[in-house]
């Protein structure tokens, strides 16, 4: 137990009246790693991500941060976790640099130094040329910029991000990739929450998946790849026609079974390497005589690392769509 | 953009005494609320034209139906109630804009920092505070042009000023409470008002309290905006003035008491959504 642990949770569980929001969740993030916290909206991210930052108290189990108790010593921790929430809370009708001089002087710097520290995250986040705009004015990918220096200000040693780039354009994702690599990098401890696996995979050396409050796998990135499968090859079939069929054709061919969903017309089959299968996919639809309005090959998504894991898609959570159940809804074929 | 701007550490962020600590940070916070003053149309329209607008319409409309007993101008008596109505008004601003940063994570964003907790709060309602000091002087020179006189010198007439101010003060915290509590901007916003306006005109702000009918006289004479209006009425206009002030100090201090640690305790435990 120690200080060499950046963050450390036992035994977490929060309750907000009949949702169990977290069910018992243990994590370790080493000095200097960065964790990825995977899972759908409802998974817990955000109540894990709070009393991490000291805004909710748990019902049980505990939460340091660099050795120090959540909530026996929150001044304490306050001092060393930033926090980038889940929404860009910046203040819309102060311009950039009125916004993180504020943060700078609340956080407890004197009047230079919150200057300076503002003036140099401005230009690190390419946001001095909009510097002395309010906020208002700013693009999403601006705001999430500015939000994420914010938290940044007094140099934490560990930052907590709830989704930081939910909002942004493809570019604008990548630059806070970026941002957040080099933070890593010079040995600021992380935990970012996400929906995207290819974010947790581009930044966290290690992944914890969450569903319904609790940790249903965890480990590297490589090795929950390797339990996931490589790529995703995606039929279509032509309207109106059965996918089981194509299923079948494919049988044999991926490193698991295809995924029939007979609602959307669909069959996805994991693959280890995508682009050397693609030839044999072409001779056996040949041979089969099988018509496909699409074929996709694509990176896995959330919900296919669900279906991996649990044999269930995302969403438990959300009212099930009945239509969908009922044509079969997107279970693993045998 | 390189590593070293962001990942050099330690800035040493010296905890402060904590009355330090809490003195800078709500000035910190002051200084926010006052940049949003002047930037924010809602909040500006809120400071300038709703108070020259209650001042002209009030004392036209009505100058010429009702003549209280012991004034000779409506203006003299009505402008000690206007400047409770305006401020009253002004107040529910509070509750929208707690509301708002409470919705859009500000609130999540000043708790997770290493800063005193009252100083959100306190922050705003110094704000208030020179918004209302603002407001009052605005009202004082529009009623002036059009025959408002002090007429019990000018220790009373400051005496009136401050104790309109402290009237503001503690409605900042009810209000902040009430953005808390409600959550959602315009509710809090709208809370606010209703919350006042049955106070405002079931007193002597706008009418003498005699004229009104028995059961409701009843109400009115206790009501603690009756209270406060004639005591700033008595430092506008005269005539004896301590049981007033005191009655409504009593008021202002007794809700202070219970509004500012009730807001500061449901503010450590309030969380967007």
């Amino acid at each position: 137990m120690g200080a060499e642990q950046a963050i450390m949770t036992e035994g977490l569980a929060k309750r907000f009246g009949a949702v169990q929001a977290l069910a018992g969740v243990d994590l370790a993030v080493s000095t200097g790693e960065v964790l990825g916290l995977l899972g759908p909206n409802g998974a817990g991210k955000t109540t894990l991500v709070r009393i991490l930052a000291t805004l909710l108290r748990p019902d049980q189990g505990r939460a340091q941060v660099c050795g120090l108790d959540v909530v026996r010593q929150p001044a304490a921790v306050r001092r060393l976790v930033g926090l980038s929430g889940q929404y860009a809370a910046v203040d819309a009708f102060l311009t950039g640099r009125e916004n993180l001089r504020m943060i700078g002087r609340l956080a407890g710097l004197p009047r230079g130094a919150a200057r300076r520290r503002a003036d140099e995250l401005l230009e690190t986040f390419e946001l001095a040329d909009a510097a002395d705009r309010v906020a208002r004015t700013y693009s999403g990918g601006m705001r999430r910029r500015l939000d994420v220096a914010a938290s940044l200000v007094t140099r934490p040693a560990v930052v907590v991000l709830d989704e930081p780039t939910t909002g942004l354009d493809p570019r604008g994702r990548i630059g806070l990739w970026q941002l957040l690599g080099e933070l890593a990098a010079g040995g600021t401890s992380l935990l970012l929450t996400t929906q995207y696996l290819e974010e947790a995979d581009r930044l966290a050396g290690q992944l914890v998946v969450l569903d319904q409050g609790r940790v249903i796998a965890s480990g590297t990135s490589a090795a929950l790849k390797a339990r996931v499968g490589g790529d995703r090859l995606e039929l279509q079939t032509l309207p109106g026609h059965d996918p089981a069929p194509l299923a079948a054709a494919l049988a044999g061919l991926g490193a698991g079974p295809p995924v029939v969903d007979g609602a959307l017309g669909r069959v996805v089959v994991p693959v280890a390497d995508g682009p050397a299968v693609l030839p044999e996919v072409a001779t056996r639809l040949a041979a089969s005589g099988l018509r496909v309005a699409d074929l996709t090959l694509r990176r896995p998504t959330l919900d296919d690392v669900f279906l991996a894991l649990t044999g269930q898609p995302t969403g438990q959570d959300a009212p099930p769509d009945a239509g969908h159940q009922d044509q079969g809804g997107a279970v693993p074929a045998a | 953009m390189s590593a070293s701007t962001i990942a050099e550490r330690p800035i040493a962020a010296a905890p402060a005494g904590r009355l330090a600590g809490l003195v800078s940070d709500t000035a910190t916070i002051t200084g926010r609320n006052l940049y949003r003053l002047v930037r924010v149309p809602t909040l500006i329209a809120f400071a300038t034209v709703q108070p020259v607008l209650f001042v002209l319409l009030f004392t036209y409309t009505y100058s010429g139906a009702i003549h209280p007993p012991g004034v000779d101008r409506y203006i003299d008596y009505i402008l000690p109630g206007i400047f409770v109505l305006a401020i009253a008004f002004g107040a529910s601003q509070t509750g929208v804009a707690i509301a708002d940063d409470l919705a859009n994570g500000m609130l999540d964003r000043f708790r997770a920092l290493p800063m005193a907790p009252s100083a959100v709060l306190a922050g705003r309602a110094v704000a208030d505070a020179v918004r209302n000091l603002f407001v009052l002087a605005l009202m004082i020179g529009v009623g002036a042009a059009i025959g408002f006189r002090f007429h019990a010198g000018p220790a009373a007439a400051l005496g009136a000023v401050g104790l309109a101010v402290a009237v503001g003060l503690a409605l900042s915290w009810v209000n902040a409470l009430l953005g808390l509590l409600v959550r959602d901007a315009e509710s809090a916003g709208l809370a606010g008002l209703l919350g006042v306006i049955p106070l405002l005109f079931a007193s002597s702000t706008f009418v003498p309290v005699a004229t009104m009918p028995g059961w409701l006289q009843a109400f009115a004479k206790v009501n603690p905006v009756t209270i406060t209006v004639d005591a700033l009425r008595a430092l506008c206009l005269g005539g004896p003035t301590a049981t007033h002030v005191w009655q409504a100090l009593a008021w202002i201090a007794a809700l202070l008491a219970v509004a500012v640690p009730t807001t500061v305790a449901r503010y450590r435990h309030t969380t967007a959504t």
